[in-house]
């Protein structure tokens, strides 16, 4: 081994403590930064990355069977502009009932879209089976993983009461559709058996096109394929843009805080790597006084202490990358949920270039002052050894001594700032580390208050579903059996009413309802009943009081260039009214275009909206699982059920929860080990002067009172300062995320940094601080006083 | 009746490698001795003062010293012991150059918990007396070696120590400073202050030691009571 490679060598192992902490420090720099920069990396436009994958349908064609053949539709694969086509699929819509516990329709009663495709794959709309396996054979049915998320619905069978021997079929497996071609798919052979007597399956075709980048271009595909079949054949034809423009909303929730995390994150693992390393070479100036006087050049100096840092980060980084690769599985997990994709991945280039990036940063920041150190004469560089250099700090201490504190705290005070570029290097870690964990809380705190709001669509203890319903999970009740009755909802009230236990309800059910000056119609929520304890959390204005009032989203006020307060025209059958927006409501339904309004609102101008659903509020002490027995009973002849109302998280809300809690752990790991790692150079710097004052007298507890306060102090500094510029970031990012998702937050749910938590989150600098510098202060404290007093 | 202050009793003391520093070692010391304690390197010289300092323990034997056993002291009660019973002077004066005269001088004192004024009036009076007073708002790295080791001696004797160490106190300086110090140690000693120095330098040991030991091989080979100065 030359000369050179001992050191190097040398260097690494004489330094056990710095090189883990280097090492330790890289791998979680290099596993943070992994992790932010997937996550930001899959946040650009995961849809189009997604779509681009599973070369989704530009196009989904429906045909009515009867006006065109299997034949007629498969020839439009040929239409001009076609490049690619799957199908014909033969779709069938049927209502199933659910016989498993646990599961439920994404809709009461609704139908089903069934397609009888035999493989998942192809050139256009290739699925991703996300568990179980795909339909080969019959009794098997596929449900569309983006609706059906009840666990343990594998397995489960859905039954077709409405069809000639009510058929049977397994769940065996959940598959996700890109568009939502299928709400669930068998083999084709098992259509058949869910046809109803005398009627012709539709049929469905795939397309993808040369020219879909807008609607007009979509717009002439439809025109094409329109034309390719006999008139009136094309029955409906659904675009990517609108299912696009809907993800791509809903992504842009994601975007602004995942890019916050992720750039607090790298900035921060930036500044670790750079203190860390220069901190090790810089200490070892004396050493390069040394190395020099036995005729080292500089070249060679900068070299071996390059190699010197280069050694553990280099392990440091691959254990990063591992680590980063591993713990970027869930959090992806999460984000392909919300985001509603496919499978996402660790892109390799940035397995290859964060882990690049470190590293140079490491050979930057070992060079700069190794090159600096060797530039000095031999003699200086000896001289400077390994203590901070004569001057620094003494106006500091001097001010400290003057203090009316313990000696071992007055000290710590003034020893930052022997070391000035380093300890605000290690503040503005904390501070970043401070940021972080308050702008998470506030994250927390908000989405919970938004989530708890979101809520508010379906408020009361209880639900009463009008028509049929599935049984509550078990509830042992067995299901209703043949097709769904008609609801009867007037009756399912008087039921509720006269129901011991009810404390109150009111019945909603949703309609389209159209408004002057807004184009297409929009989600209208229509209440009868005492509706007032049903309130959604307000933005701004009040609740509904009666007909003639609205509560709207905020997409629907920025649509109608409206504002609380003001009237809207609501456009009838033949009819119209003047209803006055008397609230702005937290709600992202129908894309924050719906619409909140007494029932007598609509059928004043013709609009008819069927109440099919009851909330319901039990009086104190009611016991709810006896209610909800009762009552089904009692509803079991007028086709309700009453299940109990347990509020759904929503999967973006635990997806943005889940991010949050990994990165801010990661930000406060990265700091803690900056802070550990300064703590360690400042106390093995000082080593011969601890040695000093221990032989004068300082005791271990005030050794490590030493220790700890000269990190604690700039810890509560950059607590101070880290926990307002949180508090700034999250009052910057919120608003921006929630206008994202079409909606304003109410501003109950933007404050929740009361003074208690302000003051706990001060402490969090401080709390980093302590958690850091306490292994290195127990060192300082048990080092025995003759070993420090003779180290040099 | 002469006082003992130090009282060590059949003390040995190995390390893990090599053979014992320090082999059955007995030695009394009474109040307002000077001892010095000569030897060759690897005698067992540093590890005698660190024992007696309570900055290491004996193997075996005991170290008693202002009627306290410094060879069972914890950390804590150790640190203690040292700020209250003994000052240290070393051959490279130990100063913390980022710390002024006066604060050194005042840092076992503020460890010890003593008030303030009264830390302040007590340094300023050796200050003074050992002439460095004009040095009080001055930085160690200032001042010549011999002006060093006064401060060093003035920071040892601040919280009134039964016993002040002094290991190799002039090894550190040129012809004139050493001189300096001897004298000082001289008078100190002549004052009634007990001393125990470790030197190389005859010449010390003669100018201001009362009684001198040498040690060779962790044993005294040699105990001697100097005629009076």
């Amino acid at each position: 081994m030359s000369a050179l490679g001992r050191v190097v060598r040398a260097g690494v192992g004489r330094r056990r403590v710095q090189s883990v902490v280097m090492a330790l420090t890289t791998m979680t720099a290099v596993a943070a930064s992994i992790m932010a920069g997937a996550l930001v990396i899959v946040s650009q436009a995961p849809f189009d990355h997604a779509f681009g994958r599973q070369h989704g349908a530009h196009l989904t064609g429906s045909f009515d069977g009867r006006k065109a053949t299997f034949a007629q539709v498969a020839a439009t694969a040929h239409a001009a502009g076609v490049t690619a086509a799957a199908g014909p699929y033969a779709v069938v819509s049927t209502t199933p009932r659910i016989d498993a516990d646990g599961l439920r329709l994404p809709e009461g009663g609704a139908p089903l879209a069934v397609t009888g495709r035999a493989d998942p794959h192809g050139p256009v709309d290739d699925l991703t089976v996300t568990s179980g396996h795909w339909a080969t054979g019959p009794g098997q049915i596929v449900l569309d993983a983006d609706h059906w998320t009840a666990p343990g619905i594998l397995g489960g069978r859905l039954t077709f009461p409405g069809l000639p021997g009510s058929p049977r079929l397994t769940v065996v497996g959940l598959a996700r559709s890109l568009t939502s071609s299928a709400g669930a798919w068998v083999a084709p052979a098992q259509i058949a058996a869910l046809t109803a007597p005398g009627a012709t399956p539709s049929y469905e075709m795939l397309y993808r096109f040369s020219k879909a980048g807008s609607s007009r271009q979509i717009a002439a595909d439809r025109a094409a394929v329109k034309a390719a079949v006999p008139a009136g054949a094309l029955t409906g034809a659904q675009s990517y843009l609108v299912t696009r423009q809907t993800v791509n909303r809903e992504t842009a929730t994601f975007v602004p805080f995942v890019v916050a995390f992720g750039v607090l994150g790298l900035v921060m693992s930036v500044l670790i790597v750079g203190i860390v390393v220069s901190g090790a070479v810089s200490a070892g100036t004396q050493r390069i006084g040394v190395l020099k006087s036995l005729g080292f050049t500089p070249g060679q100096v900068g070299r071996a202490y390059v190699g010197q840092a280069l050694i553990p980060a280099l392990v440091g980084a691959a254990a990063g990358v591992v680590l980063g690769d591993l713990g970027s599985v869930p959090l992806l997990g999460q984000a392909e949920s919300a985001y509603r994709t496919g499978p996402m991945a660790v892109s390799g280039r940035i397995d290859v270039a964060v882990p690049a990036g470190v590293l140079a940063l490491t050979v930057l920041s070992a060079l700069t002052p190794a090159l600096r150190a060797a530039r000095l004469r031999t003699v200086e560089a000896l001289a400077v050894g390994r203590t901070p250099r004569v001057g620094r700090g003494r106006t500091a201490a001097l001010l400290a001594a003057r203090l009316p504190l313990p000696r071992a705290v007055t000290l710590g005070l003034a020893g930052p700032f022997a070391r000035p570029v380093r300890s605000a290097t290690i503040g503005a870690a904390i501070v970043l580390g401070a940021l972080g964990v308050t702008f998470a809380y506030g994250l927390g705190a908000t989405l919970d208050g938004i989530q708890k709001g979101i809520d508010r669509d379906a408020p009361g203890q209880v639900q009463v579903l009008s028509g049929l319903a599935p049984p509550p999970p078990g509830s042992g009740r067995p299901a209703p059996s043949g097709p769904p009755s008609p609801p009867d909802s007037a009756a399912v009230g008087r039921l509720i009413a006269e129901q011991p236990g009810t404390r109150a309800y009111f019945g909603s059910g949703s309609t389209r309802a159209r408004f002057a000056g807004i184009a297409g119609d929009v989600e209208a929520v229509a209440y009868q009943g005492t509706y007032g304890w049903g309130a959604y959390q307000m933005v701004s204005g009040h609740w509904i009081e009666g007909p003639g009032q609205i509560v709207v989203a905020h997409r629907f006020l920025q649509a109608a260039d409206a504002r609380v307060g003001d009237s809207v025209t609501l456009l009838g059958d033949g009819r119209t009214a003047r209803v006055r927006i008397v609230g702005e409501a937290l709600t992202t339904g129908d894309g924050g275009m719906r619409v909140l309004t007494d029932a007598a609102t609509l059928t004043g101008v013709g609009v008819q909206a069927h109440t099919d659903e009851f909330s319901v509020e039990l009086k104190d002490g009611t016991d709810r699982a006896g209610y909800l027995t009762a009552l089904n009973r009692a509803l079991r002849s007028v086709g309700g059920e009453a299940l109990a109302n347990s509020a759904d998280t929503s999967s973006t809300v635990v997806a943005m929860d889940a991010i949050t809690v990994t990165l801010t752990l990661m930000l406060i790991l990265v700091a803690g080990l900056g802070v550990l790692n300064t703590a360690v150079l400042d106390t093995r710097e000082r080593v011969h002067d601890l040695g000093v004052l221990k032989a004068l007298g300082m005791a271990p507890r005030q050794t490590v009172a030493m220790v700890l306060t000269s990190v604690g102090w700039i810890g509560t500094v950059a607590g101070l300062l880290g926990v307002p510029t949180g508090i700034a970031l999250h009052a910057y990012v919120l608003p921006v995320m929630g206008e994202a998702a079409g909606t304003r937050i109410p501003s109950v749910d933007l404050a929740v940094y009361h003074p208690a938590q302000v003051a706990s989150l001060a402490c969090g600098g401080l709390l980093i601080a302590l958690l850091g510098a306490v292994l290195p202060a127990g060192w300082a404290a048990r080092t025995p006083t003759a070993t420090s007093l003779r180290t040099e | 009746m002469t006082t003992t202050v130090i009282d060590i009793h059949d003390v040995s003391k190995r390390y893990d490698e090599g053979p014992p520093a320090l082999t059955g070692l007995s030695l009394d010391v009474a109040e307002g001795e000077a001892l010095a304690v000569l030897g060759p390197s690897g005698s067992g010289k540093s590890t005698l003062l660190n024992m007696i300092a309570g900055l290491d323990r004996p193997t075996e034997g005991t170290v008693t010293v202002a009627g306290t056993r410094v060879d069972v002291l914890d950390e804590t009660a150790s640190a203690r012991y040292r700020r209250s019973r003994i000052g240290m002077v070393f051959q490279f004066f130990n100063l913390l150059n980022d710390l002024t005269v006066l604060d050194n001088v005042l840092l076992p004192a503020q460890l010890l918990g003593t008030p303030r004024a009264e830390a302040r009036q007590r340094a300023g009076q050796l200050l003074d007396g050992l002439g460095i007073a004009r040095h009080a708002g001055a930085y160690p790295g200032r001042l010549s070696g011999g002006e060093r080791q006064r401060v060093a001696v003035a920071r040892a004797l601040v919280n009134r120590p039964a016993l002040l160490l002094a290991d190799e106190p002039t090894g550190a300086l040129d012809t004139a400073s050493g001189a300096d110090v001897r004298r000082l140690l001289a008078d100190l000693n002549a004052d009634g202050q007990t001393i125990v120095l470790v030197t190389h330098d005859l010449a010390l040991a003669a100018s201001c030691a009362t009684r001198t030991i040498e040690l060779v091989d962790g044993r005294i080979a040699r105990d001697e009571r100097t005629a009076a100065r």
